[in-house]
């Protein structure tokens, strides 16, 4: 094997850990079922009528997805490479939503 | 070209051959990440699709408003409808059922939590503490599977109700946009179930176990979870926020 092998073997090694436990996995699932219940009680609460109803369930779905990511498809633990495959599909994916919504007069500067 | 031994720490101690890849990855890995980020795009598309059509609808029903079948009258409540001129027969209530789908949801949600347990099953297979059946690979892949098949339950009762209320692909943009996402979702969970079902049918015939095997459920997990969070995306900008 020569030199450039072994270090991407080394590398590889130093960016890939031990996955969760059976015991942290039951918490990422009590975290996310607390946080869907948030979700839906606030739903029926008059923070409905709220202008802040919106951006506080985009970050709670968000607190949601990134949970998922990095414990269940143990990206916080995996190789860097797999991690940017995901960035590049999410930030293109998030940019033309967002684009689509200035484009069509959804969101608006100012 | 230079060319490494894989590194996936679930290849050790499993006594199986190495591969040899450039990137001293598994190359399936790679490709089930490739996919998912190209998914990414997907569904970004089809959530975008949905929230530019979102209001633009010119006919009931609505996914949050109350409407009435015989005017475009639309408000926040019943009487606020009757309040403008419609019948109380023609009252149409909001078509989107949250308490449904947050049942759903949670239903997907633990499922994840299965599909982890799975793999950790697999990744231990023959070790101590692991030959118990609530440890095992096979009972987690068939909860995963049984729980994915629970949630396609409730999307077909959702899309049932919703056809029988008057809302089909073709009634409105909002039927339109909100059929073609979640039915979209819909079909990947369907693969997904058929997926889980196959590697269950291969854990009772001859047992998960080995680097092979870990990579087969592993690459299965990344997909499940990623049709979980494109349903944490979904669920709150169509259910949730209005």
């Amino acid at each position: 094997m020569s030199d450039h092998a072994a270090n991407t073997v080394d590398r590889a090694h130093a960016d890939h850990h031990e996955h969760p436990t059976w015991k942290q996995y039951k918490w990422v699932a009590l975290w996310l079922t607390l946080i869907t219940i948030v979700e839906v009680w606030v739903y029926y609460t008059p923070f409905r009528e709220s202008s802040l109803f919106a951006p506080a369930l985009l970050v709670m779905s968000a607190a949601k997805f990134t949970i998922v990511v990095l414990f269940y498809m143990h990206l916080k633990y995996d190789h860097m490479i797999f991690r940017r495959l995901f960035q590049v599909g999410l930030i293109m994916g998030a940019g033309t939503l967002t684009a689509f919504l200035f484009l069509f007069h959804k969101l608006k500067i100012g | 070209m230079a060319t490494a031994a894989i590194t996936d720490p679930h290849a050790a101690g499993h006594g199986e051959h190495a591969h040899y890849t450039t990137t001293g990855l598994e190359h399936r890995k790679i490709a089930i990440w490739a996919l998912i980020g190209s998914e990414c795009m997907l569904f970004a598309s089809l959530i975008a699709t949905y929230l530019v059509y979102k209001g633009r609808s010119k006919v009931g029903p609505w996914p949050h408003d109350w409407g009435c079948k015989t005017s475009n009258v639309i408000g926040k409540t019943a009487e606020a409808v009757q309040a403008a001129g419609c019948a109380a027969a023609d009252v149409m209530k909001p078509i989107l059922d949250i308490p449904v789908t947050s049942q759903s949801t949670f239903v997907l949600l633990m499922s994840s939590l299965a599909m982890v347990l799975a793999l950790e099953g697999v990744e231990n297979a023959g070790k101590a503490g692991y030959d118990k059946w609530y440890k095992g690979s096979k009972f987690w892949l068939a909860m995963t599977a049984i729980m994915g098949a629970t949630f396609l339950g409730y999307q077909s009762y959702e899309f049932t109700s919703f056809v029988h209320e008057g809302l089909t692909i073709r009634t409105n943009l909002f039927g339109s946009s909100f059929f073609t996402l979640t039915g979209f979702h819909g079909t990947h969970v369907a693969v997904g179930v058929l997926w889980l079902m196959t590697l269950l049918f291969i854990d009772l015939k001859r047992g998960l176990k080995g680097a092979t095997d870990v990579l087969l459920v592993d690459i299965c997990a990344l997909y499940w979870h990623f049709v979980d969070v494109v349903w944490i995306a979904i669920f709150t900008l169509i259910y949730l926020i209005q």
